[in-house]
């Protein structure tokens, strides 16, 4: 289960820009996950919070927004959307997809609250 | 634990050569933390004065730390004209019974160092410490996979030779490593026989990340039940240009086939 390294990671970055700021603490944290980035917002959510104890994201908002994915076929153009990283165009058929949207994993913003 | 960043509290992945003690290694010099980044501070900004809440916009990749010691790690096999191999599999697929086997044939040839990487033991360092070529074992103790930290400190305890082959085994898992860039030329990834023909489909992502795929203990076809044609098929559809190699480490069916395209890999740098 690798969401846990990366909820280390995510406490890390967040931590370190709030420092940055000034922060006094991290209120809320937002990220964007596309379906295919091999990421389960579940599992985050679920570490996040053990993740940051003992940080100033310790008790922070986790906001993920998820992003659909799109491919687009090497063989018409068609563009659709997928959910899985092996599709069939719907238009001719081709196996020759590319993902062009999906994979994405972005830590958003963070919402701070000012230091004493 | 960070295996992330290995910066963490108690970053708990051990590097040791075969026969050296479990002590802890734990070597920070000279890996730079590119925690801070640049942005506009005026953007973004939702001012709730009553309780002093600041909106800060990031947009940072959450495997950039990742991924910029993968790209150092890139630019130092790039100078050292290293063809560098991420080898990743479930455990048991025969990743080190193949490295076993082709080592010995690259003698004479091209050097060969190797990273071992599991959760505890060097019992596969030892096996290729055996054939007398330079290997390190990461222990990633409660981790799942290997990542560019990991790599960028065993490269230095290793310090591999110019114009080599670099093997890097990861962690038996065919779900974590898949999202970790090491800074290898390609991922080969191994499957057995003895594992299900849809393996392919049931693990896109390691398999759609994936540049050469060994299909191992051919050997084993006639006692189970599992077609290797619809396995290559499946594999395809997940990625479509992937190499493909049947072989059998047992009885070195179809390993030539195999050790050929390494040496063309070896000698096209």
């Amino acid at each position: 289960m690798h969401e846990m390294s990366i909820a280390l990671s995510i406490v890390d970055a967040v931590d370190a820009q709030a420092r940055v700021e000034g922060a006094g603490r991290i209120s809320r944290v937002e990220l964007v996950i596309g379906r295919l980035a091999g990421i389960e917002p579940e599992s985050l959510r679920f570490c996040f919070p053990a993740a940051a104890t003992g940080t100033l994201a310790e008790g922070a908002e986790l906001d993920i927004e998820e992003i659909a994915a799109v491919a687009v076929c090497g063989a018409c153009g068609f563009r659709f959307s997928v959910t899985f990283p092996v599709a069939e165009c719907p238009e001719c058929r081709s196996l020759r997809i590319s993902v062009v949207s999906g994979e994405e994993f972005v830590i958003r913003s963070i919402t701070i609250e000012e230091g004493d | 634990m960070c295996d992330t960043c290995g910066c963490g509290s108690d970053a708990d992945a051990v590097i040791r050569r075969p026969g050296q003690g479990s002590g802890h290694h734990h070597d920070h010099d000279g890996h730079d933390h590119h925690h801070g980044h640049d942005h506009d501070r005026g953007h973004d900004h939702d001012h709730h004065h009553e309780r002093r809440e600041r909106k800060i916009g990031m947009e940072q990749d959450v495997l950039q730390q990742n991924n910029l010691l993968a790209e150092r790690n890139r630019g130092y096999f790039e100078a050292k004209n290293i063809v560098a191999l991420n080898f990743l599999s479930s455990p048991g697929s025969g990743k080190t019974s193949l490295l076993e086997k082709t080592i010995p044939q690259c003698k004479g040839k091209f050097s060969v160092a190797v990273i071992e990487g599991d959760q505890q033991t060097t019992n596969d360092a030892d096996r290729i410490h055996a054939l007398g070529v330079p290997v390190v074992q990461v222990n990633t103790g409660t981790g799942c996979h290997l990542d560019a930290l990991m790599i960028n400190r065993a490269l230095k305890e290793l310090a591999p030779e110019a114009n080599s082959l670099l093997c890097i085994e990861n962690v038996g898992n065919l779900v974590c490593p898949a999202l970790f860039d090491l800074g290898e030329a390609m991922k080969v990834v191994v499957i057995s026989v003895t594992e299900g023909d849809d393996k392919p489909l049931k693990y896109p992502y390691m398999f759609h990340e994936a540049d050469v795929c060994i299909l191992n203990k051919i050997d084993l076809l006639p006692y189970v039940e599992f077609d290797a044609a619809v396995c290559r098929e499946n594999a395809m559809r997940v990625s479509h240009d992937i190499e493909w190699f049947d072989l059998s480490v047992r009885t070195g069916e179809g390993l030539d086939a195999w050790l050929a395209w390494l040496e063309r890999k070896m000698a096209k740098r």
